[in-house]
């Protein structure tokens, strides 16, 4: 009897017929496409792009050279260099993110005290030359300079969770 | 009207513009020339269509890029490929290499001689139609095989020889299917084997000889090398099989090749089991009058409507199912569909005895 079936089920393709109408039901289903350069995916505030540094309202720099990033950074991707300001205060006198190190953890921002360093939603940049990647602290501070509001608004958004 | 009236009638409108046998022979080479070109673009818009069609299954949209829809993408692809270089290997046998392209291409290419597009016209009128359309379906192979041994990569060659060893199993199969084709239509000419179907829907082949239908046509998949049985260029084993070496235009005439097969293949099964031309609607004499009067009429539209349907069925498959093994295809062709197409000849036999059907015995 099973051995009938078994037959009957071979020879009118039965499970080939499931297989077909299966892939022709998804021929119609609404496609969910993201047409990327015209339409994006929404972003988290949490999103972890490229770096910045960011500074006071006064526009004194956050970063304290505390390494607490260095330390953290599990692909060793940020290096720091500090010593003493004139007004005695400790600041870095090097601070260079390696991109193509970097795995976009995230770690360093939350090991950072002083919300110095920080991720941005920006993923769309690219690099010309060889040694773009090493983003030195004037580059840095430039990204976190050029989108403050943004990085403040995301900051703000996540406040309550951290 | 046959072609020759066909034919004259064209000579006559023109105006015999040379000497009597030239004529003749220009209008043909001029016919071969357009269903040639029309062919190459139908192959170009398939490929597309399998890429939008196999997305469409896969919930993607396939390519929208170029042109309005992704309309023109086939032509950035063959302007990519003419662009490329081709690249003879090595210790490779060179006129093997470049000649095999050519002995792919050519068969699929001549056999729509035979093949009758719309009441009225085939390009080649001859009475062994069918037995022409198996000798140059199975010359295709040697293309792929000289293709795999002449580029001297194992890869290749091992493509090539699953390609033979399957052709060889499923030529078998697909031959008896046809012998049923023939038995019931008492004809070697396809244009006589569309009349054979002619008067709606229940009277093709593909409701009488089901079974062989479809066997035909899955030999037909087999045959061409596609989905679920394209062992010979199995990605995921032997990177592209018979073809791993080719680049540039010779890539693209064995691309060309593989799907001028699969639209000849489509177009064949809709000439031997669902009456070419012929309208499924035909003896809807309620139709008569009205504006779809058309429906019922034989006309160029059913055949390309009908070869449109087999072509969406390969692409189908191939987005449905996984490749097979290579021994389960040997048994597939050997112990299934052989016994399957005999046993249908023999019931057939005795339809034929019993007068049940379509067909009249002519005694």
């Amino acid at each position: 009897m099973k051995r009938l079936v078994y037959l009957i089920k071979t020879f009118t393709l039965w499970e080939l017929l499931k297989g077909l109408r299966l892939t022709l039901k998804n021929f119609f289903v609404k496609k969910v496409t993201v047409q990327y350069p015209e339409e994006k995916t929404p972003q988290s505030p949490r999103f972890r792009g490229l770096h910045a540094l960011r500074r006071y309202p006064n526009g004194e720099e956050r970063c304290i050279a505390c390494k607490l990033c260095e330390a953290v950074c599990p692909a060793l991707a940020i290096t720091i260099d500090s010593e003493e300001r004139d007004d005695g205060s400790r600041r870095t006198t090097k601070y260079d993110i390696d991109l193509f190190k970097c795995i976009y953890c995230g770690f360093c921002e939350e090991a950072c005290p002083v919300d110095a360093v920080v991720e941005t939603r920006i993923f769309e940049y690219h690099m010309e030359e060889r040694g773009e990647n090493i983003m030195d602290k004037q580059k840095l501070l430039e990204v976190g300079d050029k989108y403050e509001q943004m990085i403040a608004a995301d900051k703000a958004a996540d406040a309550k969770y951290r | 009207m046959d072609n020759v009236t066909l034919s004259s009638r064209i000579l006559d409108r023109l105006g015999h513009f040379l000497p009597e046998p030239f004529d003749w022979l220009a209008l043909t080479l001029m016919q071969i020339i357009v269903v040639t070109v029309c062919l190459i673009l139908c192959v170009a818009f398939l490929t597309l269509a399998e890429r939008k069609v196999i997305g469409y299954m896969q919930n993607r949209i396939g390519p929208n890029r170029v042109g309005p829809r992704g309309l023109f993408q086939p032509f950035a692809d063959v302007i990519k490929l003419l662009l490329k270089e081709v690249i003879v290997p090595n210790r490779a046998n060179r006129f093997l290499f470049v000649i095999a392209p050519l002995l792919a291409i050519i068969p699929a290419l001549a056999t729509w001689a035979v093949v009758p597009l719309f009441p009225g016209f085939v390009i080649a009128d001859i009475n062994a139609g069918l037995l022409y359309v198996l000798a140059l379906t199975s010359l295709g192979v040697y293309g792929v095989i000289l293709a795999g041994w002449s580029t001297n990569s194992k890869y290749a060659l091992l493509g090539a020889m699953r390609s033979a060893a399957q052709i060889v199993a499923y030529e078998i199969a697909m031959g008896f299917a046809l012998v049923g084709v023939l038995m019931a239509s008492r004809s070697l000419n396809l244009g006589d084997i569309i009349e054979a179907q002619a008067g709606g829907m229940s009277n093709w082949f593909a409701v009488w000889l089901f079974p062989l239908f479809v066997v035909y046509f899955i030999s037909g998949v087999a045959e061409t090398n596609r989905a679920p049985f394209d062992v010979a260029e199995g990605e995921s084993e032997i990177v592209a099989g018979f073809h791993v070496e080719y680049s540039g235009v010779a890539f693209a005439v064995f691309f060309l090749a593989e799907y001028a097969n699969i639209i000849l293949i489509a177009a064949l099964t809709a000439v031997m089991f669902c009456a070419g031309w012929e309208s499924p609607f035909a003896g809807w004499t309620f139709l008569g009058t009205s504006i779809f009067a058309f429906l019922a009429e034989p006309s160029f539209f059913w055949f390309a409507l009908k070869i449109a349907f087999f072509l969406f069925c390969f692409l189908w498959f191939r987005a449905t199912f996984p490749r097979y093994r290579y021994d389960q295809i040997m048994r597939l062709g050997w112990k299934v569909f052989i016994p399957v197409t005999i046993v249908w000849i023999a019931v057939e036999a005795l339809m034929f005895v019993a007068q049940v059907g379509p067909w009249r015995v002519v005694s």
